[in-house]
């Protein structure tokens, strides 16, 4: 599953029901983290549900892992793993993925509302990437 | 008598499609629509009569002045208080309360006296009185409502104490949506010699405020939930308390006398009014405050009681939904959770179906959390509710419940 296929998958569904099932669907394939890793340290903040994001450093990658109380919410985390999982710092902080949403049908969902939350998500996958990225650059 | 079809008409936003959809707007506990009548009284503040007020002494600023000093009238008026000097505008109740908390509650307060609180205060009546607990060195102590939201008065009464010097409470809780007794607690907090401070942002909307009657020593509430503006406020507070306090704010409009080492503060209301405050706001507001009094309380009372009554029988006719909040009196917010059914996904749905509610924990995370939920769902009415309106809202909950039940 690349985002270009999430893309086509998402514009090909013309109505909410639908997009609605896929997202869930989505998230359904997420696994559920246990007890350990909903802890505050991962938790992001301002959003209406839980939600929970796990970053892993590797020399040359990022990568996310993801959940959340409610259901939707999780569809919503995994097509933002799927936009960001596995690539370098830099590429994470240059994609737009309001326009990603947009051609997806979705963007009211990553619109800057702090409440519902979604972008501090994306906020903050952007914050690891460069504290990575500063914390690359002092070592070199 | 009154009717909430002929009031929707004065709102224009409620009858603009939103995504495509009739606009059921369930939200208004967070902030109301505004009427027409506002909005051209905004416009025509700003077109024919603006200028800065207390100061020049020229024709536009002496008709802002005098409309600025109106609405102050129109104010105490709207809470029958016994004089316009009482009335203190201020941004928001938020406001209102930091005002007396950061004033009288730093003058006053000291190490082992309380604050009463009940467990029911959202943020604003809550965070407000911790911090100021944290710099006086009193305690805050809470009161338990029962199970159902009801207030007990024992609970209240036995945690009144010779201690006791602020009684800070909702009239109307934002969650459960209890009506408390303000007129007894008054009673009672005055017998002990305390203050009572009143947050009647939701009671505002939805019953008569009489600020003699309750005799209560501060009441606050906000503009924009009473069908006014945004960033305007009403604090009252008694007079002989408001002249004891000194300023919250410094700057121009507050002062008597002003010279290099020294000032003198002028008199409240202008005392607690530092800089140019929101002019055509707090016209708006008297605006929105006239609208309302145009209508009879109790009437108004009469029609919510009823859509209070259907709209809970509506909702408890949906399986697994449980409405938090049953108190024998209660205002027009229905908080609930429907079982294996985030709210935040709920309200997914809904907005789809063009229902707006409110989700999350509604500035009273305690609350909620004490509830035993991290989040909840709330439909909140206005005068502008109609039977429809719960219809409609009630079909979309149903839509919702089809949509997850075959998805989880």
């Amino acid at each position: 599953m690349s985002v270009e296929n999430l893309i086509d998958d998402f514009s090909f569904l013309d109505n909410w029901e639908d997009k609605y099932k896929y997202l869930i669907e989505l998230g359904n394939q997420l696994p559920h983290f246990d007890d350990t890793q909903k802890i505050e340290q991962w938790k992001i903040s301002g959003c209406q549900s839980q939600v929970w994001i796990i970053p892993h450093f590797s020399s040359s990658s990022l990568s996310f892992q993801g959940d959340s109380d409610a259901i939707i919410v999780r569809g919503i985390i995994a097509v933002v793993l799927e936009i960001f999982n596995d690539k370098s710092a830099q590429e994470i902080l240059d994609i737009d993925v309001e326009e990603i949403f947009d051609k997806m049908g979705l963007r009211e969902h990553i619109t800057p509302n702090r409440r519902s939350g979604m972008l501090s998500m994306v906020d903050k996958i952007k914050f690891y990437a460069r504290r990575s990225l500063e914390e690359k650059n002092e070592h070199s | 008598m009154f009717d909430a079809h002929i009031v929707r008409k004065d709102f224009p936003i409620l009858n603009r499609l939103v995504d495509g959809k009739k606009n059921i707007y369930m939200d208004t506990a967070a902030s109301a629509q505004k009427p027409l009548i506002l909005l051209k009284r905004l416009e025509k503040a700003y077109m024919e009569e603006y200028a800065n007020v207390h100061r020049g002494s020229y024709w536009l600023s002496e008709v802002a002045t005098e409309n600025y000093e109106k609405a102050r009238q129109i104010a105490a008026k709207f809470i029958n208080a016994e004089s316009h000097d009482s009335i203190i505008f201020t941004r928001n109740a938020t406001e209102g309360i930091n005002l007396v908390a950061g004033t009288y509650g730093l003058a006053k307060l000291n190490e082992g006296d309380e604050i009463l609180l009940s467990r029911a205060e959202h943020h604003a009546n809550l965070v407000t009185w911790q911090q100021t607990a944290l710099k006086t060195g009193a305690r805050i102590v809470y009161f338990d409502l029962d199970d159902c939201g009801n207030f007990v008065w024992n609970n209240f009464a036995t945690a009144l104490s010779s201690r006791t010097k602020i009684v800070a409470v909702t009239a109307m809780s934002n969650v459960l949506g209890t009506i408390f007794p303000v007129e007894h607690i008054c009673k009672a907090a005055h017998d002990i010699g305390a203050k009572v401070l009143i947050d009647a942002c939701q009671f505002a909307v939805h019953k008569k405020i009489d600020v003699q009657k309750f005799d209560c020593d501060f009441l606050a509430f906000s503009g924009h939930k009473v069908y006014g503006p945004t960033g305007i406020g009403v604090l009252y507070g008694k007079y002989d308390l408001l002249k004891e306090m000194p300023p919250y704010q410094y700057g121009g409009d507050m002062i008597e006398h002003v010279s290099y080492e020294n000032t003198t503060f002028a008199l409240p209301p202008a005392r607690f009014e530092a800089g140019t405050p929101a002019i055509v706001q707090a016209i708006g507001l008297s605006a929105s405050l006239e609208y309302m009094m145009q209508f009879n309380f109790d009437d108004i009372e009469q029609y919510e009681a009823e859509l209070i009554d259907y709209t809970t029988k509506r909702l408890l006719d949906i399986s697994g939904l449980k409405i938090l909040g049953t108190a024998k009196d209660k205002g027009g917010v229905f908080s609930f959770a429907i079982e294996g059914i985030h709210p935040q996904d709920l309200a997914f749905i809904l907005a789809k179906e063009g229902v707006a509610i409110r989700t999350g924990h509604f500035c009273a995370q305690p609350l909620v959390n004490a509830l035993g939920y991290n989040s909840l769902a709330r439909a909140s009415l206005g005068i502008y509710t109609t039977k429809e309106d719960i219809d409609d809202f009630i079909a979309a909950l149903q839509k919702a419940k089809n949509f997850f039940a075959n998805e989880i």
